[in-house]
């Protein structure tokens, strides 16, 4: 086992230099983060609604928007001049590989959601200061899940004639519980409320981890394996 | 390589069902409107639940028996399996098509509103949209086993997402509760209402078959062309 985590970390540590070398991916997912903030504000009645109580769903709509682009391109950059088949024939045990593809894209989504969170409580004007650890662990628990769908499915979409609006129709249901958690989560959290009123969501949030985590790596050879 | 006449005589069976389903549905038409009494409190609406449960019946069994296959299918690898799949995610959208039109006809006059975000609304949503993406996916893979491989891990997935959008949108409704919640089914049905929707259960059965039946063969026929002219 400790030699599928060994591998797994060799791709995700390659995926991750690839993406460090161009950069081009990144910055267009942190800038698609920023405008869908800057184009949230101008989407609500401010005499009518304050940002508080539209900052969860603000946050979590544009957290799932840009995961989404950042998903888009996990595989393509796999499809280019045949990497993938190269990857393939590798001697490496294919739950590995899933893995590797799994941190690199968590990775990259965490990076933009760390970007994006400052940028929202800048434009939203949102005090986090005492949720912050709260957030960022609820955060953590809920892209875990979605991401780890999001790259088996990103696996199978660039195979598709339409990659990039096959990933979002076949993602978004499989965002919709994460997504229902985490935003209940942090309303809760920014209102200050007991661990106690979140638990139920939090139980909820990692037993999705767990499921979606083990199923898509068992299901990743099939996507892959002729 | 299977023969045109099989093909034929698949397609030709399951057109015969879905023939004797419609007639029956015809049926279930004059006993909705004619034999059954008229709900005291509802009104004539509530006539809309001998089309609108059954149809609910036969997306549910179609949705679940394509979660079924697709767990069977990565198992033994039969491309009967996953035609069947196929053919009952199409068939399904068909029906939970009615379902959700049926709904808010019924739902408009009843609770005052075309929808609401109550759980087993949310959820039947989520399944539709899921097997339209299922269908897009079929739709959008030409090689038959990679489209078989890929659409059997989309349906394993969904059928393991339903608990999980049932139990979310069902947490977030309790702690905001609904204002209005009115229970459409009453504890004891009049039996004339409880045979009808008998009858109409099965009928809707007998069409989910009829339907399925048909469109496999059509899957077979779509296989074999498929397969002539990857020949050449």
């Amino acid at each position: 086992m400790p030699d599928a985590l060994r591998l797994a970390l060799v791709i995700a540590a390659k995926d991750i230099r690839a993406e460090l070398r161009s950069r081009t991916a990144l910055l267009s997912a942190v800038v698609f983060a920023a405008l869908v903030l800057v184009v949230f504000n101008f989407a609500r009645d401010p005499t009518v609604l304050s940002a508080t109580d539209l900052a969860p769903s603000v946050l979590w709509v544009t957290f799932a928007l840009a995961a989404m682009v950042a998903l888009n391109r996990a595989f393509t950059i796999e499809r280019e001049h045949g990497a993938l088949d190269g990857l393939l024939l590798a001697p490496v045990p294919r739950g590995a590989l899933f893995g590797g593809k799994l941190l690199a894209n968590l990775a990259f989504v965490g990076t933009v959601e760390a970007v994006t969170l400052p940028l929202f409580v800048l434009f939203f004007n949102v005090d986090l200061s005492a949720a912050l650890p709260g957030i960022i662990g609820v955060t953590a628990l809920a892209t875990i899940g979605f991401v780890s769908v999001g790259t088996i499915f990103s696996a199978m979409a660039v195979r598709t004639r339409f990659a990039e609006l096959m990933l979002p129709v076949l993602l978004l249901p499989f965002m919709v519980p994460p997504l229902i958690g985490a935003v209940q989560v942090t309303s809760r959290l920014l209102a200050g409320r007991p661990l106690n009123e979140m638990l139920g969501w939090l139980r909820l949030l990692a037993l999705y981890d767990v499921v979606f985590v083990t199923l898509c790596t068992m299901a990743f050879t099939a996507v892959v394996d002729e | 390589m299977t023969s045109d006449a099989a093909v034929r005589a698949i397609a030709r069976r399951g057109l015969r069902i879905s023939l004797v389903a419609l007639l029956g549905l015809a049926v279930v038409y004059v006993l909705a409107i004619g034999y059954t009494p008229v709900e005291a409190r509802q009104g004539v609406a509530q006539k809309i639940f001998y089309l609108h449960v059954p149809a609910a019946w036969s997306a549910l069994i179609a949705f679940s028996l394509v979660g079924i296959t697709s767990a069977l299918y990565l198992w033994l690898h039969d491309p009967r399996l996953d035609r069947f799949a196929a053919a009952s995610a199409e068939v399904g959208v068909a029906f939970s098509a009615v379902m959700l039109t049926t709904g808010p006809i019924w739902a408009k006059p009843i609770w005052g509103t075309w929808w609401t975000w109550d759980a087993r609304l949310t959820l039947t949503l989520f399944l539709f949209f899921l097997f339209i993406g299922y269908l897009a996916l079929r739709a959008s893979v030409h090689d038959p086993a990679e489209r078989a491989r890929f659409s059997a891990v989309v349906g394993i997935l969904g059928m393991l997402l339903v608990p999980f959008i049932h139990l979310s949108v069902y947490l977030f409704r309790t702690l905001h509760p609904q204002p209005i919640v009115l229970k459409p089914s009453a504890p004891s049905l009049p039996p004339e209402m409880l045979r009808t929707l008998l009858v109409s259960t099965a009928v809707f059965t007998l069409l989910y078959v009829g339907l399925v039946t048909l469109r496999y063969g059509l899957g077979m026929a779509e296989d074999a062309r498929d397969e002539a002219t990857d020949a050449g």
